[in-house]
């Protein structure tokens, strides 16, 4: 009798201690200092943020770590929103922005972690008009963009645009965006819309750059907007112009660098508070020539013609 | 063991209290949960919800524009009927093959196969919901395009099969022990009757078992309301009402998943977002709730 009833205060014993030791891990307190030390001596560097600028963000950081003794870094999308959010949280070291951040968000990182959010311009992207290879459409204008995507837009149908689209028997735009938290869906409304206008609402809004690719590489009704270095063979990129007066430009580096492409952005990272360290080291090299060398080689135009 | 078990009985020894009020606290915690969720939830968009919201507008207008830089309007209609087909469709879909299944397996298997088939059915149901979104978004995607020469498969179709494969393993569980549930002696009598099997299946084990059927029914549909990762791939994400099965849609929580994570804290976008997360915990309370007092309806009959 007496050993049962050893045992069972052994066991309960047992048990509430593992139950603390689960509660206490979940609330463990956050790591404040975003910059962990890792078993040896290489820090981790935690970078987070733009759908655009993923692929690119994880080119750098495989290149530096492999290149680096003392630093890795580790990088998650998520929508320029989440870089912001995670950057006004403290939990990472550097945000990639595809659009800048708002004076509001600057505000509230200072508020929340005591440093204000330095800017670096990493390189930039040209927003290519992506429609179906097979569709007998080679230039639009923005004035035409924004009647297809914007509020009340009058343009709803490709014979609108003044062509027969074969493939496309409905005759409907099928319109495809971004999820609201995108840079990429912030950038493009306002260069087609300006601050006053919305999107229409009934667009298809994907997850990511290179979904919108994908699926209007499937629809051929679709016209969709993604960053130019996503294009693939079933897609092709619109030729761009301000309006009916201006010349056409195609997205391409030339360009872009010559700002004649009306809808081409800066890239952003953001650091908490001037860079030090690591963060700098790494910083420093995204901005060398050999860091913007893939910024060539992914599609995005680097800071200066090489 | 007897002589052990009356001892502990009248004299408790410490430890067995404290596993006693351990296992009390297990018991009651899902109690505190259930209403600390909902208590979060709601204090977090009650602020909005009672002052400032329209909520006229909330409920009738398709007008999702919570990213406008000067005309916010937050219109939930296109998301509360996206969600609503979503689910009517799915469960259209998996009714038949979920009561199907059950009749099936209780009825009509030898027992060794229908170990097989429960062992399958569980995993159906062990699939992560995301895994059913990428292949809504790859293989059913495609497929809807060939078969219905649609122009995107991205649909309120390709959202519905993945839901109607998610709720099938519940529905086909539940129903199954409702079936079980009707006595032995039914079956005889019908079968003394000289009712063939679909008779007795038809006639008899239905009708007794209706309660139990329409409660798996409805669990299956709350799964299917409650479903988020699955439809936000599928479905095409876009803030419409639909026309037809090949209209893409966007649901309630798909809506709270995609913009969750972009809004700042406390502002009116975030606050909204959880008079969604509201609206969806009354939705799922109300379906459970009838699914609860249905099975309890079982109960007294029994």
């Amino acid at each position: 009798m007496h050993i049962n009833g050893q045992i069972g205060f052994t066991t309960t014993c047992l048990l509430i201690f593992l139950a603390c030791g689960f509660v206490m891990n979940g609330c463990s307190p956050k790591d404040e200092a975003s910059v962990a030390r890792t078993a040896g001596t290489q820090l981790t560097i935690k970078n987070k943020g733009s759908d655009t600028m993923v692929n690119l963000a994880q080119a750098w950081a495989e290149q530096y770590t492999n290149a680096s003794t003392t630093a890795s870094v580790e990088v998650s999308g998520g929508g320029s929103g989440t870089g912001v959010a995670a950057l006004i949280n403290g939990t990472v070291d550097i945000a990639n922005c595809s659009r800048q951040i708002k004076p509001k968000e600057l505000e509230l990182a200072a508020q929340n972690t005591g440093k204000a959010p330095q800017e670096f311009i990493v390189g930039y992207d040209a927003l290519a008009v992506y429609v179906h290879q097979d569709t007998p459409l080679d230039k639009i204008t923005i004035t035409q963009l924004a009647e297809i995507y914007g509020e009340n837009g009058t343009l709803t149908k490709w014979s609108d645009l003044g062509i027969s689209h074969s493939d496309c028997p409905s005759d409907k735009i099928i319109r495809i965006s971004r999820q609201s938290n995108s840079g990429t869906y912030f950038y493009f409304r306002e260069a087609l819309l300006g601050a006053s206008r919305d999107f229409r609402i009934g667009s298809l809004d994907l997850h990511g750059s290179k979904d919108v690719v994908e699926v209007v590489g499937r629809t051929p009704c679709a016209i969709g907007y993604s960053g130019m270095g996503y294009a693939t063979s079933h897609v092709k990129m619109l030729e761009v112009a301000a309006d009916t007066d201006s010349p056409y430009y195609p997205p391409n580096l030339e360009n872009v660098l010559a700002k004649t492409y009306p809808i081409a952005r800066p890239l952003y990272m953001y650091s908490l508070g001037e860079p030090t360290g690591e963060v700098k080291g790494y910083l420093d090299w995204i901005l060398s020539p050999e860091g913007q060398k893939i910024v060539e080689k992914l599609g995005f135009v680097p800071l200066e013609s090489m | 063991m007897n002589i052990l078990r009356k001892k502990s009985a009248t004299n408790l020894p410490f430890s067995e209290t404290a596993i006693e009020l351990f296992i009390r606290l297990c018991g009651i915690s899902s109690i505190i949960f259930v209403f600390g969720i909902f208590f979060f939830v709601f204090r977090e968009g009650a602020g909005f919800l009672f002052n400032g919201l329209d909520l006229g507008q909330f409920l009738t207008s398709v007008e999702w524009q919570p990213t406008s830089l000067n005309n916010k309007r937050y219109g939930a209609f296109a998301l509360i009927v996206g969600t609503f087909s979503v689910t009517t469709l799915a469960m259209c879909i998996a009714v038949p093959f979920g009561l199907g299944a059950a009749i099936f397996v209780s009825e009509f298997c030898s027992p060794k196969l229908r170990e097989t088939f429960k062992i399958v059915i569980e995993l159906l149901a062990a699939i992560p919901s995301v895994v059913w979104g990428f292949i809504g978004l790859t293989l059913m995607n495609q497929m809807i395009i060939r078969v219905f020469n649609a122009p995107i498969g991205l649909t309120m179709l390709n959202g519905s099969i993945m839901l109607a494969l998610m709720s099938v393993p519940i529905i086909v569980s539940i129903a199954e022990d409702a079936l079980k549930a009707v006595p032995d002696s039914y079956r005889e009598a019908a079968e003394a009757l000289g009712a063939t099997r679909w008779q007795v299946v038809y006639r008899v084990l239905l009708p007794a078992a209706k309660n139990g059927l329409l409660a798996a029914v409805l669990l299956g549909a709350a799964r299917s309301i409650g479903e988020t990762m699955a439809v936000l791939m599928a479905t095409g994400h876009s803030v419409n009402i639909p026309s037809g099965p090949l209209s893409w849609i966007r649901t309630l929580t798909a809506t709270i998943a995609a913009e969750l994570g972009e809004v700042a804290r406390g502002d009116e976008h975030y606050q909204v977002l959880f008079i969604i997360g509201i609206l969806l915990f009354t939705i799922t309370f109300v379906v459970n709730l009838i699914a609860d007092l249905v099975i309890k309806g079982i109960r007294q009959e029994s």
